[in-house]
């Protein structure tokens, strides 16, 4: 097979199949270290802050939350926003890069689909605690009733339940289906006979004949082709709940790609955020490379600088369309008070992604990592910018207001976390964080030395 | 199948060029199974090209069709509500929900249709006929049913010469 002398390899150590097996593996035997303890009890902990959280504003109401009258939406629709921009990253890897042809998705999509699953159950938790009678949430979903009333379908408010359970269910299988082999490949690896009976119930009893690799692609290429176009509705589904309204600072035609484009922003510096932790803390440094981590980085530059000009866009708008209150609104976000949360947002978002333009600081682990969370940072307050400074001052200078969150609304977002870490420790120790036989297609075209059988 | 022979090789590319070697010789082989997706594997073994594809297509068609007429029958027939003055059968509204479901039924449709297609499923009686396959082997299977123990012999010969490791005989 052609090895390319100019590429960069994908999988570096000069690995054998069965290497590729155990090394992938590894993680899943065994004990697990103190790390993982440690950090499952930080996120079981946090998870329990977050349950008080639930108790209170189920118990003693919504009363418990920092909203008003003029701010009815704040921290909880900036983390429903911000949990759905990270879920985009994983089923963008796996299915608009597949599409693209880009090899280099094969070490990072398995854990990237997973973190996008949990990132959608964070998300969804939002609009559902919202509600306030969480146990009533079922009324969203159109069921005949005794009341022989239907959903609004006008309203963009039940276009995102349709867009969130859909991607959630399409990636869903997009990521099982993925993992059959590679569970097949655990049940065969497998010690114990407990393990053995458990991965073979899961494995669906993947033999990994050719009929079912022929089709297995097929499924993979025409489920990378749906979630494509779904990866970017979702997103702009959920713009439309601003977009629709007539608030100034939401009532944009821009929303849709802006917030396509800080999705996908947002769900690499997530991805970036933990892959440098786990190929560390894995040792998966050979088939995690800083090719990887660099090929994420340039997504980073492209949509970052995407983001940058819709901020840029924006306020153009606001000044051309001649409009007063979207003039004020704009203004208002720069220099009112909540200027400092603005100005956080553009250092983050337009600023420091631009810094991985310089090679030396895209391939430096421990700069990236700040990067990254640096991103993380400003796109929570990009959301918290366009969702409390557009509502915070309407049309009526009386009904001008603050907004501070309280105790139970941070725990509510420390929970989300809690939540997160919690349920992907568990996958890292349940299923194969990089896809097996996926990395083995790659191994021969993308090595750094001719591949040695081992021979028994 | 009662009656097979199974003999591995370790590369694809062996497995590749073994292959052709014994179908030259008249040797239908009845399966392959590989830790990866090999391509061109489907070629040799004369696989049709899967039509899967089609029923993405009926899902979604199925999809758009229940997504598009069920909003409308819901807002034009049985509770027309106005809403913020809009008309009723608003079609531009109905498209988001439309999309969704398209999409939805084409991805379940299809991946349904594949796991009954290839028999999978939880609880699945599929044999494993080497635990190796979904790690570092190229395992090929040859059924024996109508072959005579002569024959059998001819077959054998066939795959030492065409490179295959650990032929066999499993009855």
């Amino acid at each position: 097979m052609y090895v390319s002398p100019i590429r960069e390899p994908l999988v570096r150590g000069g690995k054998t199949y069965s290497q590729i097996t155990k090394d992938i593996l590894a993680p899943m035997a065994g004990r697990p270290s103190v790390y993982w303890y440690i950090g499952i009890s930080l996120s079981v902990a946090a998870l329990l802050f977050g349950a008080w959280a639930i108790y209170m504003t189920v118990y003693v109401g919504i009363g418990t939350w920092g909203l008003n009258k003029t701010i009815g939406w704040a921290w909880d629709i900036t983390n429903f926003v911000w949990w759905v921009g990270i879920g985009h990253a994983g089923t963008f890897i796996s299915a608009i890069l597949l599409l693209f042809r880009q090899r280099w998705r094969t070490s990072i999509n398995r854990s990237a689909e997973a973190m996008t699953l949990i990132a959608i159950m964070c998300a969804g938790f939002f609009p559902l605690i919202h509600m306030g009678r969480i146990l009533l949430g079922f009324f969203i979903f159109p069921y005949p009733n005794t009341r022989s009333l239907w959903v609004n379908f006008n309203s963009p408010l039940l276009w995102d339940v349709f867009a969130i359970t859909t991607y959630f269910l399409v990636s869903l299988i997009f990521w099982y289906v993925g993992l059959i082999p590679d569970i097949a490949t655990v049940r065969d690896k497998a010690k114990s006979k407990i393990r053995k009976a458990i991965y073979k119930f899961l494995s669906f009893g993947w033999t990994g004949s050719v009929r079912q690799w022929t089709r297995h692609e097929t499924v993979s290429l025409i489920l990378a082709g749906l979630a494509a176009p779904l990866v970017l509705s979702v997103h702009t589904i959920v713009s439309f709940d601003f977009a629709t309204s007539v608030i100034p600072g939401w009532h944009t035609t821009i929303f849709p790609p802006y917030f396509v484009s800080g999705a996908v922003f947002s769900g690499f510096a997530m991805v970036l955020t933990l892959l440098i932790v786990a190929r560390k803390a894995l040792n998966l440094e050979e088939y995690i490379t800083k090719i990887h981590i660099e090929s994420m980085t340039k997504v980073i530059i492209l949509t970052g600088s995407i983001v940058g000009i819709a901020y840029i866009t924006e306020f153009f708008i606001a000044w051309y369309s001649g409009v007063e209150y979207e003039q004020y609104a704009f203004l208002n976000r720069a220099f009112g008070p909540y200027a400092w949360a603005y100005w956080i947002m553009m250092t983050c978002n337009v600023i420091t992604p631009q810094l991985f333009w310089i090679k030396k600081i895209r391939t430096n682990m421990l700069v990236v990592f700040i990067i990254s969370i640096f991103v993380n940072i400003g796109m929570w307050f990009e959301r918290f910018v366009i969702i409390v400074t557009s509502l915070h001052r309407d049309y009526l200078p009386s009904s001008w207001a603050m907004y501070k969150p309280t105790i139970t609304e941070v725990g509510l977002y420390v929970g989300t976390f809690g939540l997160f870490f919690t349920l992907f420790l568990l996958f890292i120790r349940a299923f194969p964080v990089v896809a097996i036989a996926e990395i083995k297609t790659v191994l021969k075209a993308s090595t750094d030395k001719p591949m040695q059988q081992d021979h028994e | 199948m009662n009656k097979y022979l199974t003999a591995y090789y370790n590369d694809e590319e062996d497995l590749l060029e073994g292959l052709n070697k014994i179908q030259s010789e008249g040797i239908k082989v009845t399966d392959v199974l590989t830790p990866f997706p090999v391509h061109g594997l489907d070629k040799v073994i004369g696989l049709r090209r899967s039509r899967l594809s089609v029923i993405a297509f009926i899902g979604g068609a199925l999809g758009t069709l229940i997504g598009f007429f069920f909003q409308a029958w819901v807002f034009t027939v049985d509770y027309p509500l106005a809403f913020g003055g809009k008309p009723f059968f608003a079609v531009p509204s109905f498209m988001p929900v439309t999309f969704e479901m398209a999409v939805l039924l084409a991805a379940y449709a299809i991946v349904f249709a594949y796991l009954i297609h290839n028999n999978l499923g939880p609880g699945s009686k599929n044999i494993i006929y080497d635990e190796r396959i979904t790690d570092d082997r190229f395992l090929i299977l040859i059924s024996l049913e109508d072959k005579a123990d002569d024959q059998i012999k001819e077959v054998e010969t066939v795959l030492e010469n065409a490179g295959a490791l650990g032929i066999t005989l499993k009855v």
